[in-house]
């Protein structure tokens, strides 16, 4: 069949409008020389005023990370990375020591606003300025922590929290106002050692969030950190510690953007998650770093460690995560259950268009007795775009009574992409249940002609379809993230039909 | 790429390759595939977890070495061979016996051969130079360095042609036998050819004569079915508990063909079985079904590559795995959906089950799809007996272990029934249930 018009202007749609966050603020900025040394790192901790501690520690994993080579197993392809090419640390140059949001340069808030996240307390909280698009929950409160580039710029609901004991912080300042805290659980999670790209952001993170929730605390209200990437050639490498410490609660949200930009931007960032007994985080992503242009060109590469330790007994980590941006993903959020009757869970939404490669997935490791865990994966590839889940269940020896479901779903739009399915089942404990399914499919004839044929377009059909399909993971998200999420879902599977 | 650093063994396999290369079957060509084939190996060395197919297989840590060639039987090394075939024949087939790697015709039935078909000796087929012929049978991927060890080094084997139109009536059963007392390594590898519109059945055995121990056996088999034709086929491994099995079965299909296969492990101490299945003909078949039932430290694996080339295939893979005291069974399932195989049906289902703390069972089915108008789904569990149905039949007054029995021949039950042929399937059970009874 000849291209029609409709489709050539289809098409055309997607090249400029697919990606909603590809402005660029024009902001000056403070750089690191470009390359990585161990001068680039004592340059980085230089900057943040570190102890000497953590500059020793950031140079144990820069030398260890020379002798590492990099991963090469997961089902991605893409150009040899020059290390040598990137610029390690941007920040907006600092006018003079801010002591308030409304000194921060209004460009940045600018930035944000765009982007519909709300850094100005007051106006969200009488509801006159609520995010552009987002619902109307002036009630509702969520403290933001927003990193630009590789510094945070403005933490709100800082008394607040304070009052609740809850200590919401951009990870540098955390290193010299809580050491003491950093240095516990600090790369006990992730250990600096863990792969390639964790190493390598061990030695040149430059910020990131740090959560500590006290002993029997609920966190008042949601936590929120916004990663923008804005300058060219740089590499975000962000670090994420959150602590919830005996019978706490927090839950907490993490969303990314990116500028349009040809070049290919590396983000290598290290989350790791620490619950002691009784304890419950609940991690949500929605990632949407730049995914490249219609013809493959430009886009973030998105190398993630994210882990949770459930330390204490009765302890619960769980992850959800929708993705929809990046070039690249590898990215693969895991549960160590070490304490007894802890569980974890991992709900992901995957979707790929063009020429995206996911490769993401879970482990749960269960170690401590009658752990249970449960992964719902669902997938969906359009365009050119390959999109596996790659998962490992493991019980071992001690961990009596493991209880794991995994469901993971793949869906199909078009026959140039590609599902995988690589799971991992491991027991070595005659009492774990273990339960994996996975199916692949299309979207059903059937299904689409009856909703067209009750008037509903093509793409709007499809778009119902996918809902209800990604629903069980959609229903785990916190509602604002959900409300976003789900128009998240159908812009980027926008064009994939026909 | 790593420089394999060679053991001392590994030295001995050169040197004993590159003597026995004169002496092995195959002149020319053939002489050139096997010093290809080797060198595929001698690059890659003995499989270790690093590798991803071997993960879970490490034969570095578990085999450490492969042996030397066994020497051709003896008289009296055939004399045991023939006392192990007995021991285990299968009424109403045609039997095909190797001993240590050589074709025994006196212990093989090859008389009154139906017509259109044909046996023959792998060697004498290769000592006559059938250039076509041997060719496809050497043919190796030597990206598995299992497979193209097998290549380099095989001695003998079995031929069979089945020609158009051709429906045997009698099954063909394909003995392998150890029999040396030293230990050794032997190297088969046969070919079978059916023909458009032909049915055949096929048992392979892999049996250990009375004082063969520790010895390992390397086995490939290749299969081509042609259109509209069927096989039926059936596996069972009996080694001893000391020996390694490292086989493998490549299978193409023809349009409309049909191939169903079963395999149960219960011997050896090292197993591993990689089964590649091509559907290259639109409307083809497969049942693919396998079970493991092993203990003491058996370690057993089934690697399974069902690549779906072309539309309009259906696949169905049944595994089961029954695991006590110290064993270790592995499955590795991975379906390839190509770009144009459009309406392909797949579905896998692996269950383990677990009955000793000790044990160990590792899935991984995977699927790799790349057209969109597929049904595929593939499911994984893994377990202990049910504590509820052993109370029940034990409040009815069933002991413990007989109680366990019923419930494990329940649990393998599903894959041994896919068996078509009453007979084998009997055999099938038989085999099962001597395991069972010796657990007792």
């Amino acid at each position: 069949m000849p291209a029609v018009q409709e489709t050539v202007e289809r098409v055309r749609r997607i090249d400029v409008d697919q990606y909603r966050y590809g402005f660029e603020t024009q902001i000056e900025s403070d750089k690191a020389p470009k390359g990585l040394s161990e001068d680039t790192v004592r340059f980085i901790s230089a900057k943040k005023n570190e102890p000497a501690w953590m500059l020793e520690w950031r140079l144990e994993a820069y030398r260890r990370w020379l002798t590492m080579t990099e991963p090469t197993w997961a089902r991605v392809d893409y150009p040899k990375i020059d290390y040598q090419d990137i610029y390690y640390y941007a920040a907006p140059k600092p006018k003079k020591t801010l002591s308030s949001i409304d000194e921060i340069d209004p460009e940045i808030l600018k930035t944000y606003e765009k982007l519909g996240i709300p850094l100005r307390e007051v106006a969200i909280l009488e509801g006159v300025e609520p995010p552009p698009g987002g619902p109307q929950t002036p009630s509702r409160k969520i403290a933001v922590d927003a990193v630009f580039d590789s510094v945070s710029v403005a933490t709100t609901f800082q008394k607040e929290l304070k009052a609740a004991g809850v200590i919401f912080m951009p990870i540098s300042e955390a290193i010299r106002e809580h050491p003491e805290l950093v240095q516990k659980y600090l790369g006990t999670v992730v250990p600096t050692s863990d792969n390639y790209f964790a190493t390598l952001n061990s030695a040149v993170f430059s910020d990131g969030s740090f959560v500590y929730v006290p002993p029997g605390v609920r966190c008042p209200m949601e936590l929120s950190t916004y990663f923008r990437i804005n300058e060219r050639n740089t590499g975000q490498f962000e670090r994420t510690l959150i602590i919830a410490d005996k019978g706490s609660y927090v839950s907490y949200l993490e969303g990314c953007t990116a500028p349009q930009r040809d070049e290919n931007q590396l983000h290598a960032a290290v989350v790791e998650l620490v619950t002691l007994d009784d304890a419950e985080i609940k991690y949500s992503t929605v990632q949407n770093w730049y995914p490249g242009n219609s013809e493959g060109k430009g886009g973030i590469y998105n190398f993630v460690t994210k882990r949770g330790d459930c330390r204490g007994r009765n302890s619960k980590i769980s992850w959800t995560q929708v993705e929809t941006g990046s070039a690249i993903t590898w990215k693969y959020p895991s549960c160590i259950l070490r304490g007894d009757n802890s569980s974890g869970e991992f709900y992901s939404i995957a979707i790929s268009n063009g020429f995206q490669q996911v490769d993401s997935g879970t482990k749960m490791i269960h170690l401590g007795k009658n752990t249970s865990s449960r992964i719902i994966s669902k997938g969906i590839a359009a365009g050119r775009s390959q999109n596996t889940y790659r998962g490992l269940v493991s019980a071992h020896r001690k961990a009596t009574g493991a209880r794991n479901y995994t469901a993971c779903d793949s869906l199909l739009i078009g026959d140039k992409c590609g599902a995988h399915t690589v799971p991992y089942v491991e027991a070595k404990n005659s009492s774990a249940t273990f339960e994996h399914e996975a199916t692949t499919s299309k979207i059903s004839e059937d299904v689409l002609f009856y909703c067209i044929q009750r008037g509903l377009s093509q793409e709007e059909a499809v778009g119902l379809v996918v809902n209800g399909f990604v629903k069980d993971v959609l229903q785990q998200l916190p509602m604002e993230f959900a409300v976003e999420a789900q128009k998240l879902i159908s812009i980027s599977l926008e064009g994939s039909v026909g | 790429m790593n420089v394999v650093a060679k053991t001392e063994t590994g030295r001995a396999l050169g040197d004993a390759f590159a003597v026995a290369r004169d002496r092995l079957p195959g002149k020319g060509k053939i002489a050139e595939q096997r010093r290809e084939a080797f060198e595929a190996y001698e690059r890659l060395g003995l499989p270790h977890r690093r590798i991803e197919d071997w993960k879970y297989t490490d034969l570095r840590a578990l085999m450490r070495e492969v042996l030397p060639l066994a020497p051709a039987p003896d008289a009296a090394a055939l004399g045991r061979a023939a006392a192990a075939v007995k021991l285990r024949a299968i009424d109403g087939v045609r039997r095909l016996v190797l001993v240590d790697g050589a074709f025994a015709p006196d212990l093989s039935d090859l008389g009154k051969l139906d017509k259109g078909l044909s046996i023959r000796p792998l060697r004498e087929v290769l000592d006559a130079g059938d250039s076509a012929l041997s060719a496809q049978v050497i043919a190796t991927d030597v990206s598995n360095p299992m497979i193209a060890l097998n290549g380099a080094m095989a001695t003998d084997g079995v031929v069979i042609e089945i020609a158009d139109g051709t429906v045997l009536t009698e099954p063909l059963h394909i003995v392998h036998v150890a029999s040396g007392t030293a230990p050794a390594s032997m190297f088969t590898r046969s070919l079978l050819r059916l023909g458009r519109d032909t049915g055949a059945t096929l048992v392979e055995s892999y049996l250990a004569g009375e004082d063969a121990k520790a010895y390992q056996t390397h086995d490939g088999l290749i299969v081509a079915i042609g259109d509209n034709a069927r096989l039926d086929h059936v596996r069972l491994v009996e080694d001893s508990v000391d020996a390694f099995n490292i086989s493998s079965a490549t299978v193409s299909l023809g349009a409309h063909a049909h191939f169903n296969t079963f395999g149960l492990t219960s011997g050896g101490h090292v197993s591993r079985y990689q089964l590649t299945v091509t559907c290259s003909g639109e409307g083809s078949k497969v049942e693919t079904n396998g079970v493991n039932l092993i203990n003491g430290k058996q370690h057993a694996d089934t690697t399974l590559f069902m690549d779906h080339a072309v539309p309009h295939c259906a696949s169905r893979e049944i595994f089961r795995a029954v695991v006590d005291d110290r064993a270790h069974s592995v499955f590795q399932g991975r379906i390839i959906v190509r770009p144009d195989a459009q309406k392909t049906d797949a579905k896998m289902m692996t269950r383990a089950l677990l009955l000793s703390d000790d044990a160990e069972a590792d899935n991984k089915p995977e699927l790799e799809i790349f057209a969109d108008d597929v049904t595929c789904g593939h499911g994984a569990t893994t377990g202990a007996l049910d504590e509820s149905l052993l109370f029940y039949m034990r409040a009815r007054g069933l002991p413990e272990k007989e109680a366990q029995a019923l419930l494990i021949q329940a649990f393998v039950g599903e894959a041994i029934e896919s068996i078509a042929s009453d007979p084998l399937r009997e055999v099938a059970i038989a085999t099962a249930q001597r395991w069972l009874q010796a657990r007792a």
